[in-house]
């Protein structure tokens, strides 16, 4: 028989620290902490009905980029029509989505009223075509959409600094910068994949 | 003198090392929060392209699917050849799977996170146009509009 109170005696904790130790080991092992980049981009809604709108647009308002089986880039607009070199390419899809002298071969420049900021003059209707063939290398399709990318970038940024005084990265997401992003909208359309391969 | 110096030996004082677990309870769960579960095992092997200021950053791991495109790994090789196959989840797949695919990725998202899906097309810079577009398409019908050309950010030359 034991005599009044008996003393509870201490749990060891000297092992509590390995086995949480064990678990953090486990975590890092079987987690990842790499974060994912990548170039967003947003498809055409797919409608069944209209296979393949035959839409009328003025020549001077397209420019193709045709990236064929040798994965050379082809550009053709009002003003060159001759292969490229993808380093060329920001700076002609700039020339032509922004049409800075109102040249007549390229994009027609129109005012266009944007919502909750008033009426801009800019080539609302150009449209960037793009065709690749099925064979070409899916690095330089990557390239040319990160050319294209960057060419609506820097005008967005370029009209900012105009307009708002600062550049897109400062400005406010929720406001100024849908603003900019609407004067130069991407335009950029891909057509249906050509089962033959281009020309 | 003998005012500091100590008599004879003295024994070491043990360190206390009762709040040990609980450091290493915050670390752990620090990484529960930081990291996330590692994704699939890769059966194609993919290098993505390499882009410059256009590369964004994915926010909300949650709401990104993957899906590899690539020439089959090494062990493959011998029976499947090296064009491209499309990889979901933990096997490799046909293109007519990618509607499938997006259906299931999307009931297991919230209602509210259903518009916001990703699809994250971590495609190896050698591939060829063709299965991409196919890719694409399938996206299209599927509703799953929002795309993301996995790449990473270039390192910049100096």
């Amino acid at each position: 028989m034991g005599k009044g109170k008996r003393k509870v005696p201490g749990l060891n904790q000297s092992s509590t620290a390995d086995i949480s130790f064990i678990l953090l080991i486990f975590f890092l092992v079987t987690t990842s902490m790499d974060t994912d980049t990548g170039l967003p981009r947003r498809l055409p809604e797919w409608d069944p009905n209209v296979e393949e709108q035959e839409l009328t647009i003025k020549e001077r308002n397209v420019m193709t980029v045709k990236v064929n089986k040798n994965n050379e880039i082809l550009v053709k607009n009002g003003k060159i029509n001759r292969p490229i070199d993808v380093s060329e390419l920001k700076d002609l899809a700039m020339e032509f989505i922004a049409n800075p002298n109102d040249d007549p071969n390229l994009p027609i420049i129109e005012p266009y009223d944007i919502e909750g900021y008033g009426t801009v003059n800019t080539t609302i209707k150009h449209v960037i075509a793009l065709e690749t063939d099925r064979t070409a290398n899916y690095e330089i399709y990557f390239k040319v959409q990160h050319e294209l990318s960057k060419a609506y970038t820097e005008l967005r940024d370029a009209w900012a600094r105009r307009n708002f005084g600062k550049p897109l990265s400062e400005c406010d997401p929720k406001t100024e910068e849908p603003i900019a992003r609407a004067v130069y909208a991407s335009k950029i359309s891909e057509t249906n994949p050509k089962e033959y391969g281009t020309e | 003198m003998s005012k500091f110096r100590s008599n004879g030996k003295r024994e070491m004082p043990e360190l206390n090392t009762s709040s040990l677990p609980d450091l290493i309870f915050t670390v752990l769960f620090f990484f529960m929060m930081v990291t996330s579960m590692r994704d699939v095992t890769p059966l194609v092997d993919v290098k993505t392209p390499t882009g410059g200021s256009e590369i964004e950053k994915l926010e909300r791991k949650s709401l990104v699917s993957h899906i590899y495109i690539g020439p089959p790994a090494r062990q493959f090789r011998a029976t499947l050849g090296s064009a491209e196959r499309i990889q979901l989840n933990e096997s490799f797949a046909e293109v007519a799977a990618i509607r499938e695919f997006v259906i299931a990725e999307r009931e297991s998202m919230f209602e509210k996170d259903k518009p916001l899906m990703k699809m994250s097309l971590k495609v190896d810079k050698g591939s060829k146009m063709g299965i991409i577009q196919d890719v694409k398409q399938e996206l299209r019908k599927a509703k799953a509009l929002n795309i993301v050309y996995s790449a990473s950010q270039e390192k910049p030359k100096n």
